[in-house]
């Protein structure tokens, strides 16, 4: 477009301009403006002792990130976090939608009564899980004493314990939001393709296999994708199940970590370079599926 | 139908039955387990029973949240008297804190629905009618800022709140709500507007009125659904949230309802029967609106995703 073209446009849609730009400007300010400072502050040694009188180190935090083990060591547990976590997830949310999915009498107050941890906020569903796993009085311990005659386990206070707990916690929250997608996908599938199947013999194995499945995928990838981020960056429930990474640090993923270093021990600068190595992850994950599943769309 | 019902044999719908009751159970105990602490009597809280409603139930938890009597009036009133009312309201914060957090919890939530509100109900409709240079880099960059996680976005903006002495305000904490809510919230709003015919706005400008007056006057009383939704979806956000509140608010006379029951429940011995009644408290009314308005936020969420 010419530079006339381009003003008289601007012309034209003054009040467009108007209307967009109070929302761009709090935009900007707290999210362009602190991404470009993080930025900054990632090439510097700022931290408490040098608040004021920070300069500029070049590419050091970024080296101190990638040379200590202890980012290899979370990111481990992180992948391993997320992918335990989607794997159930996933598995109950789509199961749960298939059994709903036909005419059953009370569908209705099941699905209403299955969506209630994800209408809950986030952290009254980890503080309320964390009483719950209390040692002594916690009710997670007494079931398995009382009614599974079980002995009690150390939860909160064994680092593997501790980690299951946050997993559980988490796993009971997330799986509506798979199960609701996964419904309005399976919705959305013709009737005919299972009467075909039907009378071609094929059996409920084969038809789920070959019907459901590959026509479920489109509506689950976007949401699983979406499922990955949420978890990946899930400080809610780690941070306050585990008490800030109780024991010892030891209950962390990349960012209750960030948040430590940067809240708990001030080192701003290597937090703010960590947490873009974690926001650059996140960005190669998300454009790899944005390129997979415009190749699928180009399939249907 | 008739064909499915031959099919589905009895015994498979008492399997199906049974494991969706089994699931249900699982799923809906840490809600009742709550409410049933929440109605202990103060003796009763270090029980290693099971019963999900507790012998002698008792709203005494309840009554001491929010309960004021005659002690906490006549604190409260001195406190007026002597010092006006930002003393009044800390006498109030100290006696009865859970008040005090839902008041502040109101407040932010109050203010960042009406500037959610009022910022998406504009650039969205800018977004849905006008040509602009920039508009579909506008949108693109909306979804964009979604996806910066916030644990990475806190320590500058932190930073940059101390530097404009914002830090530690209901201000501050409003406008980094309000941002999160928004590129949703706009997306939303452009979604309605493209389902109002554009003969509307046509007709009522060949009638002589200004853009500007066809935009309010006619465009958004119509839109008065999508509003109610934005509105609601901002209230929740804000108070539901527990992150940014912890780094920004470090004033106990600040604290909102998430910090608040953070407090009660690090203290497990004394105040689980606090935590759990504060905690029914502020579920019920978000829980609620969350079941009403699922279909349009379940929606949101997949456009966005699907669209990016």
């Amino acid at each position: 477009m010419s530079l006339a073209g381009l003003m008289q446009n601007f012309r034209e849609n003054k009040l467009a301009y108007l209307y967009v730009v109070p929302s761009f400007l709090l935009l900007g300010f707290v999210v362009i403006y602190p991404f470009a400072y993080n930025l900054l502050i990632s090439f510097s040694n700022m931290s408490l002792t040098h608040f004021r009188d920070w300069k500029f180190i070049g590419l050091t935090q970024y080296f101190k990130v990638f040379t200590e083990p202890v980012f290899y060591v979370l990111f481990l547990k992180t992948v391993a976090w997320t992918t335990v976590n989607l794997i159930f997830h996933v598995a109950i949310g789509v199961s749960l939608a298939l059994l709903l999915n036909r005419p059953l009498p009370g569908r209705a107050l099941f699905r209403t009564l299955l969506v209630l941890p994800w209408a809950m906020p986030q952290y009254i569903s980890a503080l309320t899980w964390r009483g719950m796993f209390n040692y002594e009085y916690g009710s997670i311990n007494q079931i398995m004493q009382q009614i599974l005659h079980l002995p009690p386990l150390q939860w909160l206070s064994d680092p593997f314990g501790a980690y299951a707990a946050a997993t559980i916690t988490n796993i009971w929250l997330g799986f509506p939001f798979m199960m609701v997608i996964a419904l309005g996908g399976l919705q959305s599938i013709p009737k005919e393709l299972y009467e075909a199947a039907e009378v071609d013999g094929a059996s409920a194995w084969r038809q789920f296999w070959t019907i459901t499945a590959p026509l479920l995928k489109p509506v689950m990838v976007p949401a699983i994708t979406l499922g990955v981020i949420w978890t990946f960056n899930n400080f809610n429930v780690i941070w306050l199940v585990s008490e800030a990474g109780k024991p010892a640090d030891s209950t962390h993923i990349l960012v209750s970590f960030v948040y430590r270093q940067a809240f708990n021990y001030y080192r701003y600068g290597y937090a703010a370079a960590l947490s873009l190595v974690i926001f650059a992850i996140l960005l190669i994950f998300s454009i790899r599926f944005i390129k997979q599943t415009q190749g699928t769309k180009a399939v249907y | 139908m008739a064909k499915l019902e031959k099919t589905t044999s009895k015994w498979t719908y008492a399997l199906i039955y049974t494991i969706l009751t089994l699931f249900t159970l699982i799923t809906i105990y840490p809600i009742i387990h709550v409410i049933g602490i929440s109605l202990r009597p103060g003796d009763l809280l270090h029980t290693t029973s099971l019963r999900l409603i507790p012998e002698d139930a008792s709203f005494a938890s309840y009554r001491k949240l929010i309960h004021i009597d005659e002690r906490v009036r006549a604190e409260v009133g001195k406190a007026w008297e002597q010092k006006g009312w930002v003393a009044a309201y800390r006498a109030l914060g100290r006696e009865k804190p859970f008040i005090l957090w839902m008041v502040n919890s109101t407040i932010v939530s109050a203010m960042v629905t009406i500037v959610g509100v009022a910022l998406a109900c504009t650039a969205g409709y800018a977004f849905s009618r006008y040509q602009f240079v920039g508009r579909d880099a506008g949108m693109i960059a909306l979804i964009t800022t979604q996806m910066f996680p916030a644990t990475m976005l806190l320590l500058p903006l932190f930073l940059m709140l101390i530097k404009l002495q914002i830090f530690d305000s209901f201000l501050g904490l409003t406008l980094a709500y309000s941002a999160t809510a928004l590129p949703f919230t706009i997306w939303q709003m452009k979604g309605f507007y493209d389902t109002i015919p554009y003969s509307l706005e046509e007709a009522a400008r060949i009638d002589g009125c200004s853009q500007f007056k066809t935009f309010y006057l006619i465009i958004l009383p119509l839109a008065a659904p999508a509003l109610v939704i934005t509105a609601l979806f901002s209230f929740m956000s804000a108070w539901s949230e527990y992150l940014v509140a912890a780094v920004i608010i470090s004033d106990r006379g600040l604290f909102t309802l998430p910090l608040g029951l953070k407090l009660f429940q690090s203290n497990f011995d004394t105040q689980w029967g606090l935590y759990a009644a504060g905690a029914v408290l502020v579920c019920i009314p978000v829980m609620t609106l969350f079941l009403i308005l699922s279909r349009w936020l379940i929606s949101g969420l997949t456009l966005g995703s699907v669209k990016g």
